[in-house]
């Protein structure tokens, strides 16, 4: 039995480069239209919230709401690019495209297609975070040098939701399972982690809860870069994320063996 | 290159309670094309992904192209070319950028497969296609691109799940055509259908399975004379059971499937005399083939 799984794994460390290409391919026949659809709802809440709200709001921390939100927002943005990339792209390569199954017919393992995936959703919320931060340095809510700083844990956050996304797709009988992931999971994860308001706001319960979950490490991570602030516990915080984005990557090729291979 | 290309032994599989390869034992000599032939849930497919190490067996050995499967399945992949019996291209991209992502998949550089790709094109007869979108192309076209797309890492054994499955008589008849070329190339090839004509023109040995078990296995002209050895009479048409008691004494061996009457008979000048001049009948006399064998072997009918 362990043998089988060592079977699946990743085969070496460049295999998944030609799953990402395959994507990347793909991606670029359709660029335009993706990268508007992945900006359009970040922009609408960073605009939306920063504004409307932050007339209302006054500072926070000694920074305009606006500015306090723009770090949120890269992070949140990440997060969802990452995760419906992985939730409906990915899931469509291996159900109805057949994608995986022409792939498992070549040399490369299941773990090389499912590190491909992740690299690529990773890769698509690099853009999509990377942008956000692009109009808030524009604006002049963040420096132009912290977008280069910003863009490891960007990328972690990526590599984090796509993993955590691939355990759900592994799971998920049909597309219609992936709304309960996404309401019960990932929207409130927005609101619990820091994203839209400061984490000390809440009972100290749920402070204790925010600190657990993956995106208020990454808000931790992504915002004082942003804003130009001494950030702290950066090691917790990278640690934990690599948590997130290493066991479920496992527990994923673990999964999906037992729904594709048998 | 050792001369076995496939090894299996006493290999079962079970989902549950059902068993669907059951203790099958098989060997496929490299250079040699040889069909899994059997109704549609017989295991064929089942069998063709154990040798991709795609699935694996409850209990059994298999070693393919030298490799333990599916332990190192991985590394015997690389040399296999797979026809999978659905096609799985990639509809958004053309011809050609379809065997370089696919060639990607086997670590060779654009370089290495931009090398390959006009013979491959020439051998599918795609030429005229290689910038057109895979979207665009027929299903005989898309298949042909499929088989292209399995030689891409120029393999020594090729896996082929019903080839030829939904496809036209013509675009059936190309397939059949390349796959030839490719046996007198001396590749190997392991084939499931349920077409008795292509197991018949393709194969030089195969093995008639039911329920995951083999039922039978040897060359197809020897399993034809061994099992029926004779000319067959189809009989349409008048009531079959006083027909058979009429035939009876001067055939081998007499199968009655849905409405026709298949009358196996050493001497067939014989049992037509006895029909003459019977009204409302249609006869229809040929070889035998492995529709017959399979036949008699099963008492079951498949599709033609």
């Amino acid at each position: 039995m362990r043998e089988g799984y060592a079977a699946v794994m990743p085969a070496n460390a460049y295999n998944w480069v030609a799953v990402w290409r395959r994507n990347f391919l793909a991606w670029r026949k359709v660029a335009l239209a993706s990268v508007l659809g992945n900006l359009a709802d970040p922009m609408t809440n960073l605009f939306g919230l920063g504004f409307g709200l932050g007339i209302i709001v006054g500072l926070i921390d000694g920074t305009s709401y606006i500015a306090f939100l723009a770090g949120g927002m890269v992070a949140t943005s990440a997060m969802t690019a990452a995760t419906f990339e992985t939730m409906y792209a990915a899931f469509a390569r291996m159900r109805a495209q057949r994608t995986w199954e022409a792939i498992l017919c070549t040399q490369l393992t299941l773990g090389d297609i499912v590190l491909g995936e992740l690299a690529w959703a990773a890769t698509k919320a690099v853009l999509a975070g990377t942008a956000i931060a692009v109009v808030a340095a524009t604006l002049g809510y963040a420096a132009w040098a912290s977008i280069l700083y910003s863009i490891p844990a960007i990328a972690i956050t990526g590599f984090v939701f796509a993993s955590l996304a691939m355990v759900v797709v592994s799971l998920a009988p049909s597309y219609d399972y992936f709304v309960f992931y996404q309401t019960l999971v990932v929207t409130p994860m927005v609101f619990l982690c820091g994203a839209v308001f400061p984490v000390s706001q809440m009972p100290s319960a749920f402070q204790r809860v925010a600190g657990l979950l993956p995106l208020a490490h990454s808000v931790d991570l992504i915002r004082p870069v942003m804003l130009g602030l001494p950030a702290g516990g950066i090691g917790l915080h990278i640690g934990a994320l690599c948590m997130y984005a290493v066991l479920p990557f496992f527990l994923s090729i673990a999964l999906f063996r037992r729904r594709l291979m048998r | 290159m050792s001369t076995v290309a496939i090894d299996l032994t006493c290999v079962r599989k079970s989902y549950g309670d059902k068993i669907v390869v059951d203790g099958l034992s098989f060997a496929v000599a490299s250079g040699e094309c040889f069909g899994l032939l059997g109704p549609n849930g017989a295991g064929k497919s089942t069998i063709a992904r154990m040798i991709l190490g795609m699935v694996a067996p409850d209990t059994g050995k298999m070693t393919v192209l030298g490799e333990p499967v599916p332990a190192r399945a991985r590394l015997a992949r690389a040399r296999i070319g797979v026809v999978p019996q659905f096609d799985n291209l990639e509809l958004e991209f053309t011809v050609r950028e379809n065997l370089l992502v696919f060639g990607r998949y086997f670590n060779m550089s654009a370089r290495e497969v931009e090398a390959v790709v006009p013979e491959l094109l020439e051998f599918a007869r795609l030429e005229s296609k290689a910038d057109a979108r895979v979207a665009e192309l027929s299903g005989g076209m898309k298949r042909r691109l499929t088989l292209a797309r399995a030689l891409i890492n120029d393999p020594h054994l090729l896996v082929m799940d019903e080839p030829t499955t939904g496809l036209d008589p013509h675009a059936r008849h190309l397939i059949w055509e390349r796959l030839r070329l490719l046996l007198a190339r001396g590749k190997t090839i392991l084939l499931t259908t349920h077409f008795m004509e292509e197991a018949e023109r393709l194969c030089d040995r195969l093995c008639v399975l039911e329920a995951g078990r083999k039922i039978a296995e040897g060359e197809p002209r020897a399993l034809i004379d061994e099992q029926i050895g004779c000319q067959v009479i189809e009989i349409y048409g008048g009531n079959p059971h006083e027909l058979s008691s009429l035939i009876r004494p001067y055939a081998r061996h007499i199968e009655v499937s849905g409405e026709t009457l298949f009358c196996y008979a050493p001497d067939p000048e014989q049992v037509l005399v006895q029909l003459r001049g019977r009204a409302g009948l249609r006869l229809l006399q040929r070889p035998a083939n492995l529709e017959d064998v399979f036949l008699r072997l099963t008492g079951r009918e498949m599709e033609r």
